[in-house]
């Protein structure tokens, strides 16, 4: 059987042969134009002049549009309508498209870009959490509240109680490929586009609107992105429907791709939070109780950020059991670039919250943090335990950290590593070494309940050759590998007869984003019934055939096995059922079941099941510089009855360096006047080669998923991002070593950040 | 401004185009040659998607003009392997699935040939800081320097 193995990623030889296409090696007619769009140079305020003649006078331009040049919608948000894709009079952020150029080339577009002459008159910008609560700049109405139990009787009553805050940065997708669409106009109304999104169907829905027509003018095909981690689930919007106008007007194919420095200036980032905390707790470090705070900074249009700041607080518990608790949350508005979708959805930011906090009660009970964190866990999940409930009422039933844990703890070799760390530290006045230990409890599931499905659509060709398609979209993470060696053992074939095709919303309708992890559990599911419904038309007949029962038809090793002594090959039968006039094509289709969430109480089972993970970390800091490195890293992750190891210890590995580059080096800048300063990889550091930890150790926990996911397996996309908290958690360990009681370090834990917290000491 | 006419050498093969003096050679490549395996990942010599080498040199060719490049020899990712044949370094990417979204591929690739032509026998660390200037975001690296060490040993072998 095809699944479960650790089959290269599709399109593997393309790959290292540099012919795999991405949206800007797609041959083009050579009447393509080019577009770019003109920034706004200001925060906030209103657009008092704009001079556009030297832009259109600019070489090679044939056309420039602004606002009131557009024919119909001018909005590219998912869902709230409050993103007009250029700027009408107002303007949000320093960023913020405001008008856009058609030129004969990228170069001459973007240069032409950058000749407007545009007045503004200028009001004081929203920047910051501060000046956001001073003047009750938010989205919703006022802060959402979720609370279990009786926090604050808790909190009075506990022997101990502690109160902090910290500061939690953003961080830039910095997906490889930026943004990039192209529109091909066809004979018709119809408008083709190939864009490098996560949501083909928000780019066909957004489309259809910017051009005034029904859905069923618009199909958008994604082949591949080279890169999304949520990036490009609502921000490839604004490009697919600029080309998509351009190309309606000037009846040429249209292509636009942000430059990086345009792409870091112009989209969304993951929120940064602020998140203060009020815990109870007794001597033993278990917890009875935590008030939290998050602020979350979600700039100027609402984009995504309900759900991101929802997932936030269903992820304030992590794996532990806390009695009572009360999360109030603030989704501030603020003239930045509009905070989005990134890896982990809020989740990260939750998980930090309450990871902080365990870190906080360890130093004061002089406990070491891994025991504090074990006490407070949820029970594994025994027929022997009742199970426990998280703070919105969902049983947690499958929870399995105490035994990942210890099985993390004897490979890592943790206590005796934690005792030679804390010699070698007696020796070693100036560099101080820390040890960590961080778990992830993640809920999988889109928490908006109807998302929650996915179609697909399997051809059998007669000459046994598969072909399959699926709503979900590849971005590296190796979903279409594992959707066709769910096909090819459906069909008992090797994955090489299965065609993996891109996805077109043609072919696959009203499909949900590739996020919140799902592509595999969702997408998998679907082509199971596309290729279960073919696999039963073909066995019926054959069963008719050759006078057996529909039962005794096998599907394996590339044969078709009819009762007991009788085989043939796939291909033979394909043939067979086609001459016979049998269907050989099927949609599929899958709904989560046993899922029902009410946001607004903060009640219900948002989540189909969670998915877990531990990571234990080791860095080595100089108390001198501030500077750090990564000296070792065990990760252990529960992918279930992993689809494929290979693909999914990637997944485990990338997760944990883009969550510690998250924490560290990753710095989000912004100046008094609203300017994002790190908009290039010159000033904004994702982590590279070198800072790949010296022994990194990675492996999958064997733990059958309890729900019936597709072959058992588990999601695996974002739950492995938390474990970078490890990172951060081990930084501030070696600062306490360093003779620091409590450290008060921010995150990203910057050079500057370690230094800051070490003089505090 | 008029367009200058460049010769130069492309994977061993003499070509000749037309470009305009401000284009780089990533744009020339790209556009004008068909080569689009060459990526641009941030337009200012920092993230490595745009590797490749003149005369055995590593450079980022989008900081290099294109009309630079006459009378040189460039090599891409277009000319690693021999017609079928992959070249050690790619068949040790896809056995250790050292990609991802494969768009850093290219330039990772044709850096670190690079480095194992100057030095068949490099550290980990070696390795690490060679390709310091090459950003991947998706696979934290770990399975790029195992198959990069894991091809070095292989054409050491073959050597």
């Amino acid at each position: 059987m095809s699944v479960a193995r650790p089959l290269p990623h599709d399109a593997a030889r393309e790959h290292v042969s540099g012919k795999a296409r991405y949206i800007d090696d797609i041959p083009t007619p050579s009447n393509t134009l080019h577009l770019a769009f003109g920034l706004s140079t200001i925060a906030k305020g209103t657009i008092s002049q704009m001079d556009l003649s030297d832009v259109l006078a600019a070489k090679g331009v044939v056309a420039v549009l602004t606002a009131k040049d557009l024919p119909f919608a001018n909005d590219v948000s998912p869902s709230a309508h409050d993103e007009p894709m250029l700027a009408t009079d107002e303007v949000h952020y320093v960023g913020q498209p405001v008008f856009m150029v058609i030129a004969t080339s990228h170069t001459h577009a973007r240069h032409a870009a950058r000749l407007a002459k545009v007045t503004y008159s200028e009001t004081t910008p929203i920047l910051t959490i501060e000046e956001a609560l001073a003047a009750n700049s938010r989205f919703e109405d006022g802060p959402r509240i979720y609370t279990s139990g009786d926090p604050q009787t808790a909190l009075i009553s506990a022997p101990n109680r502690l109160q902090g805050s910290v500061d939690l940065g953003g961080q830039e997708h910095f997906y490889l490929e930026g943004q990039a669409a192209l529109a091909l106009p066809q004979e018709d109304a119809e408008m083709v586009i190939h864009s490098s999104t996560q949501h083909p169907t928000e780019i066909q829905h957004k489309v259809a609107e910017a051009l005034g027509v029904a859905m069923h003018e618009v199909r958008v095909e994604v082949r591949r992105m080279g890169g999304g981690f949520g990036g490009k689930e609502s921000q490839g919007n604004a490009l697919a429907c600029a080309c998509a106008i351009a190309a309606r007007l000037t009846g040429r194919p249209c292509k636009m791709r942000y430059d990086r420095d345009d792409d870091m200036i112009i989209t969304g980032k993951r929120h940064d939070f602020r998140i203060t905390y009020d815990v109870a707790f007794d001597d033993t470090g278990r917890i009875s109780a935590v008030d939290f705070i998050h602020y979350a900074r979600c700039g100027w249009a609402q984009d995504l950020s309900l759900p991101v700041a929802d997932r936030a607080m269903l992820h304030a518990d992590n794996g532990y059991h806390i009695p009572h608790m009360r999360i109030e949350s603030h989704r501030l508005k603020t003239n930045t670039q509009s905070a989005t979708a990134f890896r982990g959805f809020g989740g990260p930011q939750g998980v930090f919250g309450i990871e902080y906090v365990l870190d906080h009660v360890a130093r004061a009970t002089g406990l070491d943090p891994l025991i504090v964190r074990q006490r407070n866990f949820y029970h594994d999940s025994t027929p022997a335990t009742a199970t426990q409930s998280t703070h919105y009422g969902q049983k947690v039933d499958d929870f399995c950290l105490n035994a990942l844990t210890d099985k993390l703890l004897a490979s890592a070799d943790y206590s005796t590593r934690r005792a030679e760390i804390s010699q070698w530290n007696a020796t070693s006045p100036i560099l101080k070494r820390g040890i960590a230990y961080s778990p992830v409890k993640f809920g999988i599931s889109f928490t908006l309940t109807h998302l929650n499905q996915a179609g697909a659509l399997v051809h059998v060709y007669q000459d046994g050759s598969i072909r399959m398609n699926h709503g979900g979209t590849e971005m590296g993470q190796g979903l279409f590998q594992k959707t066709a060696q769910v096909a090819a053992s459906r069909f008992g074939v090797p994955v090489s007869q299965v065609k993996i095709t891109a996805t077109d919303t043609a072919k696959v309708p009203n499909t949900s984003a590739t996020a919140a992890s799902s592509g595999s559990d969702l997408n998998g599911m679907a082509v199971q019934a596309a290729c279960d419904t073919i696999r039963s038309n073909m066995s019926g007949f054959l069963a008719t055939h050759f006078g057996t029962a529909k039962d005794q038809i096998g599907f394996e090793n590339g044969q078709v096995l009819i009762g007991h002594d009788n085989t043939m090959s796939f291909q033979d039968a394909a043939k067979l059922c086609y001459e016979n006039r049998i269907s050989l094509s099927s949609t599929g289709f899958y709904k989560t079941p046993d899922i029902e969430w009410d946001r607004i109480k903060g009640q219900g089972r948002p989540f189909y099941y969670f998915a877990y993970g531990a990571a234990i970390t080791e860095v080595v800091i100089d108390t001198l510089t501030g500077e750090y490195k990564i000296l070792r890293a065990d990760l252990l992750h529960d992918a279930g009855n992993s689809l494929n190891p290979a693909l999914d210890i990637g997944q485990v590995q990338g997760a944990y360096v883009q969550g510690s580059g998250w924490l560290t080096s990753e710095e989000l800048v912004w100046d008094d006047a609203g300017r994002l300063r790190t908009h290039a990889p010159s000033t904004y550091k994702i982590p590279a080669t070198a800072d790949r930890p010296k022994v990194f150790n990675t492996a999958l926990f064997e733990n059958e998923n309890q729900q019936a996911t597709i072959y058992r397996s588990k999601a695996v996309g974002e739950p492995p991002f938390m474990l970078g908290i490890s990172t951060f958690l081990a930084i501030s360990d070696a600062i306490a070593n360093a003779g620091v009681g409590v450290p008060m370090l921010t995150a990203p834990a910057t050079p500057e950040n370690v230094l800051l917290a070490l003089t505090q000491g | 401004m008029s367009k200058i006419h460049v010769q130069t050498i492309v994977n061993r093969d003499p070509v000749e185009f037309l470009a305009d003096p401000r284009e780089t050679l990533l744009d020339c490549l790209r556009d004008h040659l068909g080569l689009t395996g060459s990526k641009e990942g941030c337009g200012t010599g920092d993230c490595g998607a745009c590797s490749v080498t003149v005369d055995g040199t590593l450079i980022s060719s989008c900081l290099m003009l294109g009309v630079e490049a006459g009378g040189k020899s460039i090599e891409t990712i277009e000319g690693m392997a021999q017609g079928e044949d992959l070249h050690p370094l790619q068949r040790k990417f896809i056995e250790h699935a050292a990609f991802q979204c494969g768009y850093c591929t290219p330039g990772i690739l044709v850096a670190a040939k690079n480095l194992l032509e100057k030095n068949p026998s490099p550290t980990e660390t070696e390795v690490r800081y060679w390709l310091a200037g090459n950003l991947c975001r998706c696979t934290g690296y770990d399975k790029i320097i195992r198959a990069v060490m894991d091809a070095a040993e292989e054409m050491r072998g073959a050597a």
